[in-house]
């Protein structure tokens, strides 16, 4: 059932509509997708009340403008933004209410990449095999935001908000992701294997919801042949030919034929998502 | 690696998942179906994702990676029948842009693809590259072909294609390096996310060509 509806004003650079994704069709070559930062999602909906899986919108960077027909209760959260209603600041990371009428603004982020605007009874396009999230890989789900898109908005549900003082963690200044080696690792050499844990990198603005790209030391190869296509697991670092690991994130390929040389825990990912380009980078081994 | 019986590596890829590679694209098709008949029997532990490779099978969502991996050192993976399981039958015309390019390859006429490709019968070895675009194993060594060195910008819907080992079907327009010899004249049937079955062709399914009027 629709309560309300939003009018988008402001795209943004790059505002897709993330849940938990779609996953349970990996075989036949759906991404799983959903929310990167899905901890600051979580925590988005419940200080609305909502299933913590409620759709949420994602933006990148520059946020996003919205005007609701009828009066509505937010939550802005992730990336740190200014946030303001009708030109008036308001809280970011705790609920606010929008007049109907009124342009909620998320501003540019402060620090971090993606915020997510929560509203209680989240926002209920039409879902794709079980998933309202934006696939940027295969376009499943609803296209990013365009200016004049009109969103609907659900129902507030019955679950008590959480108490407003539930603490966010802020964007990382550096970025450490702990690696499990394998299950290619052995297509690479002892050097690089060395290199990978040791050597300092940088987040690339080349990043996406599908990878995060690094610049920093190449990783040589052992072997050299072609790898046969195989599955592979978000968190995937994948070493493509020209060397440089991309983490994979939630809109990656289902299946690959670079090698992967370590997995990174999907609890670490949400500090990828957030990690500004030139954001210092080490993977470090965790087993 | 841990103790598997010798055809079959195991390959731990993170805390959550198994990579288990097999010698060869068959026991790898034996292998997934088996991994599919134990969870139809509530004989497999739980497993998210169940995601075949060319030789491998990625088992995703694991609760106990190693209590499956002990488990999976004691099973008996029989080679499985070539007869068993349903036939999709794709309604193909072989009207390709590269259709002599092929012929030449197999050194027959340009006249003589269509009945020589839609003779086989062919498997779904595994998907991806996009939602339902599934890589059918089947066409013997002799008639594998290479991919074009450049790719073309745009391979259009219902595209019947060859790579390789493996033949396809384009399930939307997508920019793509196979040899085109053909077209499905309606493709929609091969994505389709309103449906149950959102995908036309699912890993193990076997599939024939069926020729057409051009």
């Amino acid at each position: 059932m629709t309560a309300a509806k939003f009018t988008v004003v402001r795209a943004g650079a790059l505002t897709t509509i993330q849940d938990a994704g779609r996953t349970g069709h990996a075989h036949l070559g759906v991404p799983r997708s959903g929310a990167l930062d899905a901890p600051a999602m979580r925590l988005a909906n419940r200080l609305l009340g909502n299933p913590g899986d409620a759709a949420v919108l994602e933006t990148t960077l520059t946020g996003c403008a919205l005007r609701p027909d009828r009066a509505v209760t937010v939550v802005v959260g992730g990336a740190p933004c200014p946030v303001t209603v009708d030109g008036t600041p308001v809280p970011w990371g705790a609920p606010v209410r929008v007049p109907a009428g009124a342009v909620l603004d998320v501003g540019t982020a402060a620090s971090g990449v993606r915020s997510y605007v929560a509203v209680a009874g989240g926002i209920t396009v039409e879902p794709v095999l079980g998933s309202r999230s934006t696939d940027l890989l295969s376009g499943l789900g609803p296209a990013p935001l365009g200016n004049g898109d009109v969103l609907p908005v659900g129902s507030p549900g019955p679950c008590p908000p959480l108490p407003p003082a539930a603490p966010w963690p802020a964007p990382p200044a550096a970025l450490t992701l702990p690696v499990r080696l394998g299950p290619r690792a052995d297509w690479f050499t002892a050097g690089a294997l060395r290199t990978f844990t040791a050597a300092a990198y940088r987040v690339s603005a080349h990043s996406n919801r599908i990878g995060l790209r690094t610049e920093g030391p190449a990783l040589e190869r052992e072997l050299t042949g072609e790898l046969a296509s195989e599955g592979m697991v978000l968190g995937a670092v994948q070493v493509p030919p020209d060397g440089r690991p991309v983490v994979f994130l939630h809109d990656h390929p289902t299946t690959g034929g670079y090698p992967v040389i370590g997995v990174v825990p999907e609890t670490a990912l949400a500090a990828a998502a957030q990690a500004t380009p030139g954001t210092l980078l080490r993977f470090v081994s965790a087993g | 690696m841990t103790a598997a019986p010798p055809s079959m590596a195991v390959r731990p890829a993170g805390r959550h998942a198994l990579l288990v590679e097999l010698p060869d694209a068959e026991r790898t098709g034996a292998f997934h179906a088996e991994l599919l008949r134990r969870r139809a029997a509530g004989t497999l532990p739980p497993v998210a994702e169940i995601v075949p490779g060319a030789r491998t099978v990625l088992l995703d969502g694991v609760g106990d990676p190693e209590l499956l991996t002990r488990q999976l050192a004691t099973w008996d993976v029989p080679l499985h029948a070539p007869g068993e399981g349903a036939v999709v039958e794709i309604p193909v015309v072989y009207d390709g842009p590269d259709l002599a390019g092929v012929a030449a390859l197999w050194g027959i006429g340009e006249d003589e693809v269509a009945a020589r490709h839609s003779s086989y019968t062919y498997r779904v070895a595994f998907c991806g590259f996009a939602p339902g675009f599934g890589y059918l194993t089947g066409l013997p060594d002799a008639l594998h072909v290479p991919r074009h060195a450049t790719p073309r910008t745009r391979v259009p819907a219902g595209a019947l294609a060859l790579a390789g080992p493996y033949t396809a079907v384009y399930p939307r327009a997508t920019p793509g390096g196979w040899q085109l010899i053909g077209t499905m004249p309606d493709p929609a049937p091969l994505w389709d996310p309103s449906r149950d079955a959102a995908a036309l062709l699912t890993p193990g399914t076997r599939v024939r060509f069926v020729r057409g009027d051009a």
